[in-house]
């Protein structure tokens, strides 16, 4: 690991002003400090922001105001989110381990970074890591990749759980710049696709500050979580899938769908969602969401297998709620 | 930089390289080795302690962050002749072979049972808002975060099995 300054800030626009100068934030440090070993990240300064008064789960406008640093259990275990949010309970539970999850912060959560193994391998070439260089994956091992939203540039996946249930569910990102304004962002609006410049991963500026993620109103309907990896615990996705939908008289009334382990996003596809909409649900009616959903996709030799198994985690998540929602 | 730590009820001070990770301060600076380091990367939990009454990963977080709290490693559960019940359970049902990852075994399944307690649930408990049962699937699943090398699952379930349920 490369030498640092370590600063504790006392309150958020301490830690916003050290950002702004050059310091990188350090929440849980269960992803920084993992690629600050590997030198992958090697930042000057570190300022430590866990003692800001950022744990909180409020109540607000019949949602939740779910404070940065609320640990990724503390959530998972809150009986509000259990309640009116599952998908986002079972997200949060199908990530990492317990240990991890204790440390794992909601605002760090969001901004983890990719699991690619040519990212985390100084020795190889990898334009997010260092721009310019290559993409080592492309014609490598493609495993954990993307099938969807990426660019000759770069076909790394987001690898948060807890993100594509809060994707699915519409949740914000609450963010401060220095003076200590806040501003709003959906989580749709949040990350960027990787383009030609796949080492910018967000809109949030240098020096910002996540401070909460907001959680709209529960809305009706039955919701779930489905997460399909390489072994039955402490693994990243390879495929996942947040659903809620609503039936009404026997129709598809609402559909709202969120994917992980697919995109160096969490993924939204409104043309999927749509086609669900106002029908009546059927195998067929979901295979053909996830034909909509997989137009485009493109696949390497190591990644291929996602197209099917994207359709049939689909079709079999959307046929158990339809299921729930029938009984 | 000075910083002090609370170890196992004991105040500790320490002049550290802010780089220290919190089990490297255990290992190399205060010679309390019962905590092991295993992957150094989260992976695979033999370096797992108790902070104010949760576990974590010791690789994974670096010791100056943890001033004013309360750390527990593996000597801070239990002392030959005066183990935990845990401690006495991994020994009665052989819950290792080499025995590397037990001291992290035990402190992650000493604070998973306080979880299982205030009534979290897991990836596999079927109703989120019920009460999770004791199964074996239980167990597994909240001990995930712990790899045994030599695959002493069967009898660490058991321990943990034998203790969880004296309780209940
Ligand atoms: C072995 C292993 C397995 C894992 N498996 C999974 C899994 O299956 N699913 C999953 O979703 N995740 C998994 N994770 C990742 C884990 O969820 C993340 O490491 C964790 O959520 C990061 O949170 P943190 O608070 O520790 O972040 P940190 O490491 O502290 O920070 C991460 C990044 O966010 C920035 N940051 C943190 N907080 C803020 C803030 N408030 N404002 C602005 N910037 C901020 C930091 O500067 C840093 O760049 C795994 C991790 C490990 C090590
Ligand atoms: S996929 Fe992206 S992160 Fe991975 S090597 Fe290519 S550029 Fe780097
Ligand atoms: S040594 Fe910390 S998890 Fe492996
Ligand atoms: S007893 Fe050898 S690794 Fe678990």
């Amino acid at each position: 690991m490369k030498p640092f300054d370590y600063i504790r800030a006392g309150d958020a626009s301490e830690a916003v002003d050290a950002a702004a100068d050059g310091a990188t934030i350090i929440a849980g440090g269960t992803n920084l400090l993992d690629l600050m070993k590997h030198e992958v990240m090697a930042p000057g300064r570190l300022v430590d922001i866990t003692r800001l008064d950022l744990k909180r789960i409020e109540d607000m406008d019949g949602g939740l105001r779910i404070g940065a640093l609320v640990t990724n259990s503390d959530l998972a275990a809150d009986m509000r989110v259990r309640r009116s949010w599952p998908a986002l309970a079972q997200a949060l539970l199908a990530g990492a381990s317990g240990q991890l999850r204790n440390k794992a912060s909601t605002g760090g959560n969001l901004l983890q970074r990719t699991r690619c193994y040519y990212f985390y391998d100084t020795a190889m070439p990898c334009n997010k890591r260092a721009p310019g260089s290559g993409c080592g994956a492309i014609g490598g091992a493609t495993r954990l990749h993307a099938i969807l939203g990426g660019s000759d540039a770069c076909i790394a996946t987001h690898p948060s759980d807890m993100a594509v249930g809060l994707t699915m569910l519409g949740a914000e990102v609450e963010i401060m710049g220095q003076g200590g304004a806040t501003r709003r962002v959906p989580l749709t609006e949040f990350y960027r696709l990787p383009g030609d410049t796949p080492h910018i991963e967000t809109v949030l500026e240098p020096g910002e500050l996540i401070t909460a993620v907001i959680l709209p109103p529960p809305a009706a309907g039955a919701q779930t979580y489905r997460k399909v990896r390489d072994r039955a615990s402490y693994a990243f996705a390879l495929v996942s899938v947040a659903a809620r939908l609503r039936l009404e008289e026997g129709r598809i009334a609402e559909a709202a769908l969120a994917f992980g382990g697919i995109a160096p996003r969490p993924w939204r596809d409104a043309a999927a969602e749509e086609l669900l909409c106002g029908e009546q649900p059927s195998e067929a009616l979901f295979v053909r969401a996830a034909d909509t959903l997989l137009q485009g996709a493109e696949a390497q030799e190591g990644n291929a297998f996602k197209i099917p198994l994207l359709r049939r985690t689909l079709t079999a998540t959307l046929s158990q709620l339809w299921k729930e929602s029938s009984q | 930089m000075q910083i002090t730590l609370n170890i196992n009820r004991e105040e500790c001070p320490l002049d550290l390289d802010p780089r220290t990770t919190l089990l490297d301060a255990l290992r190399n600076h205060l010679g309390q080795c019962g905590t092991k380091k295993g992957c150094d990367h989260g992976q695979c939990g033999a370096c797992t302690v108790i902070v104010n009454g949760r576990r974590i990963n010791s690789c994974l977080t670096l010791a100056c962050m943890h001033e004013g709290d309360e750390i527990t490693t593996i000597e801070g559960l239990g002392a030959p002749g005066a183990l935990s019940a845990l401690q006495g359970a991994f020994v009665r049902y052989d819950g290792f072979q080499c025995g590397y990852c037990t001291s992290g075994q035990i402190c992650s399944a000493t604070a998973m049972l306080d979880e299982l307690r205030e009534g979290w649930p897991s990836h596999v408990t079927k109703d989120l808002t019920g009460e999770a049962a004791l199964s074996d699937a239980e167990i597994a699943e909240r001990m995930s975060g712990n790899l045994c090398r030599c695959s002493a699952y069967p009898n660490i379930v058991a321990a943990i099995r034998e203790v969880a349920e004296g309780e209940g």
